[in-house]
């Protein structure tokens, strides 16, 4: 079984959590914060992680290498409210060995 | 007034498949959707979009899944109210329900199944300034009928899929259309970007990129849009017209069904899930991604099992003590209220000599 890792999310409210993440379970950073239900049921993976919707937007405040930003992610980005030069969609952020140490904010919800 | 025996909010996946189970109870359906067709989600978020877990479906492409869903209940002839939301509910002395929409249109039913989904799809407004003034005076969030915009000047603004294929079904319809996106790439069906491509070459819908509408000019109704252009150096100019359609996606929000009393978890209606997924309000049911309750898994496939078990207690709800055992369509064959009748060949018996 591949390691866990430290993932640091401050939530809409400003609350930090420390969660631990798997790396084999092919997760990505939206999903991390369903299962820890760090934002409420509704208000964030609405589009089920197509980077269609927005609603997982996060301000990433870590200088982890992140993954390159495909098309769809920065054309929704584009459209999105509340978009700053560290906005990321946490759908398309995949919990892989090297994300060891990410600090997220989510943005507010749109 | 509408009247029906089941009146199901929500016309995704889950509410088309309940007109299915509730007809072969012989019970009649009638669907409201806030979005101007039926398909909910899978049509309007991700209609090209593929599915791998439908059973016995290896693939489906989400608009296929509501086609064939659509196809498969059209013979218990479902009603729609469509491009209207539901707005308030209220419960009849006879014990039935009376639904009115945002429009005024009243439904009346014993029983009321919410297929809301994630909710009703609200339209991303643009954040222009005098945009509330004009709308339905020109500026609309969603297309409901083409045919209003014949021989009509009309703006189009937003990169997806929508403003695209929109963009495409105009410029047969309008006498001219333009097409604003903030970016020169659109995001989009490939097919669909070609097309644009291949209209504005022959000069039947106008682009303009990157650039985006600042204001709204006219007095009662649109008149034109300001639009700021920001190609190799920034300008400002005004496009005549008379409808500007922004098309910048919907996001879904529970809206009105918060507050019909009853009970909400996690943004979605709590129910019964060791019965028939009932509300706490007897008579209303809710089913599909729109419900909760322990180790609730928002699927399509589980939304059709949910229906299933719903239809056969509003079934005892609208026929009290009348009896009813479970047939097998392949036994008993599918008699349609349109007077069809779908059954298996029946079996030939005959001496082989």
């Amino acid at each position: 079984m591949e390691q866990d890792i430290n993932i640091t999310i401050t939530d809409r409210d400003g609350v930090t959590h420390k969660v631990l993440a798997p790396t084999d379970m092919a997760m990505n950073l939206m999903e991390v914060v369903r299962s820890y239900e760090l934002a409420p049921e509704g208000t964030i993976g609405i589009c089920g992680g197509m980077a269609m919707c927005a609603s997982c937007q996060c301000y990433v405040t870590s200088d982890t290498e992140l993954p390159e930003m495909q098309d769809d992610e920065e054309a929704m980005l584009f459209e999105a409210y509340n978009v700053k030069d560290n906005s990321r969609l946490g759908c398309q952020i995949q919990m892989t060995p090297e994300m060891e140490g990410l600090v997220v904010e989510l943005a507010p919800e749109s | 007034m509408i009247k029906t025996d089941i009146l199901i909010i929500g016309a995704g996946p889950t509410g088309l498949f309940t007109v299915f189970e509730a007809g072969l109870l012989k019970l009649k359906c009638h669907l409201i959707d806030a979005l101007p067709q039926a398909g909910g989600q899978c049509s309007e978020l991700y209609p090209k979009k593929p599915i791998y877990d439908i059973p016995a479906y290896p693939e489906i492409l989400a608009g296929d899944l509501t086609y064939k869903l659509l196809e498969q209940c059209k013979q218990f002839e479902p009603g729609f109210t469509l491009g209207e939301r539901a707005e308030t509910i209220d419960k009849q002395e006879d014990g039935s329900f009376i639904v009115t929409t945002n429009k005024g249109t009243k439904h009346q039913a014993p029983v009321v199944a919410i297929a809301g989904g994630l909710g009703s799809f609200e339209p991303r407004k643009p954040l222009i300034h005098n945009i509330a003034d004009f709308e339905d005076k020109g500026v609309e969030y969603m297309i409901k009928d083409p045919e209003v915009y014949r021989d009509k000047k009309v703006v189009i603004a937003g990169g997806g899929d929508s403003a695209l294929d929109w963009s495409i079904f105009l410029s047969d319809v309008a006498k001219e259309v333009t097409l604003i996106h903030r970016r020169n790439e659109f995001r989009g069906h490939l097919d669909s970007v070609d097309k644009v491509q291949e209209l504005k070459n022959a000069g039947k819908i106008n682009l303009v990129t990157p650039a985006e509408i600042t204001g709204i000019l006219g007095t009662d109704k649109v008149k034109g849009v300001v639009v700021k252009q920001a190609a190799h150096i920034e300008k400002e100019f005004e496009i005549e017209c008379d409808h500007f359609i922004p098309l910048f996606g919907l996001s879904p929000k529970l809206g009105p069904i918060a507050n019909w009393g009853l009970e909400i978890e996690k943004n979605a209606i709590k129910v019964d899930n060791s019965l028939d997924y009932q509300t706490n309000i007897p008579g209303i049911f809710a089913i599909g991604d729109v419900n909760t309750y322990p180790g609730k898994l928002k699927l399509i496939l589980c939304g059709f099992h949910e229906a299933t078990l719903m239809c056969q207690s509003a079934y005892k709800i609208i026929n009290p003590g009348k009896r009813y055992v479970l047939k097998y369509t392949t036994v008993a064959g599918i008699d349609g209220f349109d007077g069809t009748r779908k059954e298996s060949p029946k079996a030939v018996v005959k001496k082989i000599e």
